[in-house]
């Protein structure tokens, strides 16, 4: 690889590197959660089905669960790109 | 009981008066600040995070999750949440894998990201037909929506319907260009979100404001199988298919990825994302108070026996609970959110068009800026033309499967070559053009080989290809065909061009 001659390109590369570590687990867990859910649907039918409370089935808790999940995620890595991503970007400048 | 559906009303008609009157005047506001090509394509990229989060909104949720979802859970319970939360978990994958890398690198389309380091001519022209296929798709299935739509609601002919439809629609691209489109993006997000939050509250308010009682209405009325899996899943691979489709496809559709260059960085990319996946996920949990009130309290029969599909679902509810003069706002809203979504459509056909091929291909990229407003305008009237066309001749057709169809074909020949041309050093021209045209030909082939097509529409005994939607296996053939491709036509040059891509990835450009 050749490096570009003004700028050391190895702590843009380690920074982005770790950005990239936190998108690929947040994304996986993403997939996850949601395939999961899917997979419940179509083999644990008798799972789903149980109430938690009157009108609560555990399908029900779930799905929404699924959404709170997503907006969890999104939560997590906005935080960590305003705390410490933006940051150590902006010194490289 | 007894509907004011399909009767002309003089609410929902002032109401939708009012949301063309205050959309035209945007357009006209917006058209004086639309001078350049960066105005027109990216509002000049002075949308805020904000701003961007509700237009992204808007531009996603669609009549068809509204009306769509909300139906679906009205006649059949816990199998039409599936859908709900299905289309929220593609926008996690956009934030996390495209937004930010695509703001620090394109200009006005996702082409300009693939085609950043490699050859201009092949990978536009390759982009583009996937831009097209997934923009035509949809639209086909926006506007035969909107005519059915706008008949049943307000008692308009279907072909009227769509003919004010295309009006309004050039009229905002065509002069108020992102801005304009931008803004009605927004006021339909309040007004959807808005209509849809009033209308669970009044569901709720008759509930003791406890959804459990509601959804334990709905057990006692029509026994507890509403609030578990029913017989929608009963094939577990086509349900993982359509799922890899929404989840992966949101990532890919051209008029999402647009949005992300009217923004002023990558920071606000990435904050606009974190919006739009709060008010899109509000806005699916709120469906499923509308879809279960519907059916305890307007009841499945009821519902169907207005529209077969159950898209009326949502509309009887604000009857039942409001009135005529409720029913008309909804409706209304549901028709400024159709109009909203062609728009962004449109937009984003138009740049594939004029910007993509025209600028960058025909011309190579030495247009003046007055010549390629000029194409860009009149790309969006043959579009809006096209659309409308499109839309008389699918009349009374089955197209519901084609928004699964945009979806895959965005997930299986946009989204792969994005993220490959972003990630992967050795990606090389010959390796993205394949991918791209692989994974739209292969998607387009499978989807006719499906029962979706074949059983459904063809009438046939039996479909060649078992699922109905092709995402499963179309998304990791086009990821396969760019690494194998661009395995044998790697060389040194290819891998050096990606370091100055890296950089600009990551820290933008400066002034942009």
């Amino acid at each position: 690889m050749t490096i570009p001659p003004v700028h050391n390109a190895e702590p843009l590369r380690a920074l982005a590197a770790s950005r990239w570590r936190i998108a690929i687990t947040l994304t996986v867990v993403m997939i996850a959660t949601y395939f999961g859910f899917i997979a419940l649907i179509a083999w644990r039918r008798d799972l789903l089905s149980r109430l938690i409370a009157p009108g609560l089935s555990v399908g029900i808790v779930l799905g929404a669960l699924v959404i709170v999940v997503a907006w969890l995620l999104t939560w997590i890595y906005v935080r960590w790109c305003n705390r410490h991503y933006d940051a150590q970007l902006e010194a490289m400048r | 009981m007894k509907t004011a559906i399909g009767q002309p009303s003089g609410v929902a008609m002032a109401f939708f008066f009012l949301f063309i009157a205050i959309t035209l005047g945007i357009t006209w506001w917006a058209a004086r600040k639309t001078r350049t090509t960066e105005q027109f394509y990216a509002a000049g990229r002075s949308v805020s995070a904000a701003q961007n989060g509700f237009a992204l909104a808007g531009d996603y949720m669609s009549a068809a999750s509204f009306l769509g979802i909300a139906g679906l859970v009205s006649t059949t319970g816990f199998d039409g949440l599936i859908y709900s939360t299905g289309w929220l978990v593609g926008w996690p994958v956009v934030l996390f894998l495209v937004a930010e890398p695509l703001r620090n690198l394109g200009r006005y389309t996702f082409a300009d990201v693939v085609a950043f380091r490699l050859q201009q001519g092949p990978v536009r022209i390759a982009a583009a037909i996937g831009t097209l296929s997934t923009v035509i798709f949809y639209l086909i299935a926006q506007m035969v929506g909107a005519g059915g739509l706008i008949k049943l609601m307000f008692g308009l002919s279907y072909e009227t319907a769509l003919m004010i439809v295309g009006a309004a629609m050039i009229a905002y691209v065509l002069f108020g260009g992102m801005l304009a489109t931008t803004w009605v993006q927004i006021v339909k997000a309040v007004l959807l979100l808005a209509g849809a939050f009033l209308l669970a509250m009044m569901v709720l308010a008759k509930f003791g404001m406890n959804p459990a009682r509601l959804f334990a209405a709905a057990a006692d009325k029509y026994g507890a199988g509403v609030l578990a899996p029913g017989k929608l899943v009963s094939k577990p691979l086509d349900a993982i298919s359509l799922g890899m489709a929404l989840m992966f496809g949101t990532a890919g559709l051209p008029h999402i990825l647009m949005r992300f260059y009217t923004v002023p960085d990558a920071r606000a990319a990435r904050t606009s994302v974190f919006y739009a996946t709060g008010l899109i996920g509000f806005f699916y949990l709120l469906t499923f108070i509308l879809g279960f009130g519907a059916m305890v309290l307007v009841g499945p029969d009821a519902i169907k026996a207005v529209d077969k599909g159950g898209n009326m679902a949502a509309p009887l509810l604000a009857e039942y609970l409001g009135g005529t003069p409720f029913l008309g706002f909804i409706a209304a809203v549901a028709f400024a959110t159709i109009l909203a979504v062609v728009a962004g459509l449109t937009l984003s056909g138009a740049a594939a068009l004029s910007h993509d091929l025209w600028v960058s291909v025909v011309k190579k990229g030495e247009a003046s800026a007055a010549e390629q407003l000029k194409v860009a305008r009149i790309a969006t009237v043959a579009l809006g033309i096209v659309a409308v066309f499109l839309g008389i001749s699918f009349k009374g057709q089955n197209v519901a499967f084609m928004v699964s169809l945009a979806f895959a074909i965005a997930a299986s020949s946009n989204f792969p070559a994005l993220v490959l041309s972003m990630f992967w050093r050795r990606f090389t021209t010959a390796g993205a053009v394949a991918s791209m045209l692989v994974g739209c030909g292969s998607t387009l082939l499978l989807i006719w080989l499906s029962p979706t097509i074949q059983v459904d529409i063809l009438k046939h005994e039996s479909a060649w290809f078992p699922l109905k939607n092709p995402a499963l296996i179309t998304i990791p053939v086009a990821f396969a065909t760019g690494i194998v491709v661009s395995l044998f036509t790697s060389n040194a040059s290819v891998r050096e061009g990606y370091a100055a891509t890296e950089r600009q990835m990551h820290l933008g450009t400066a002034g942009d």
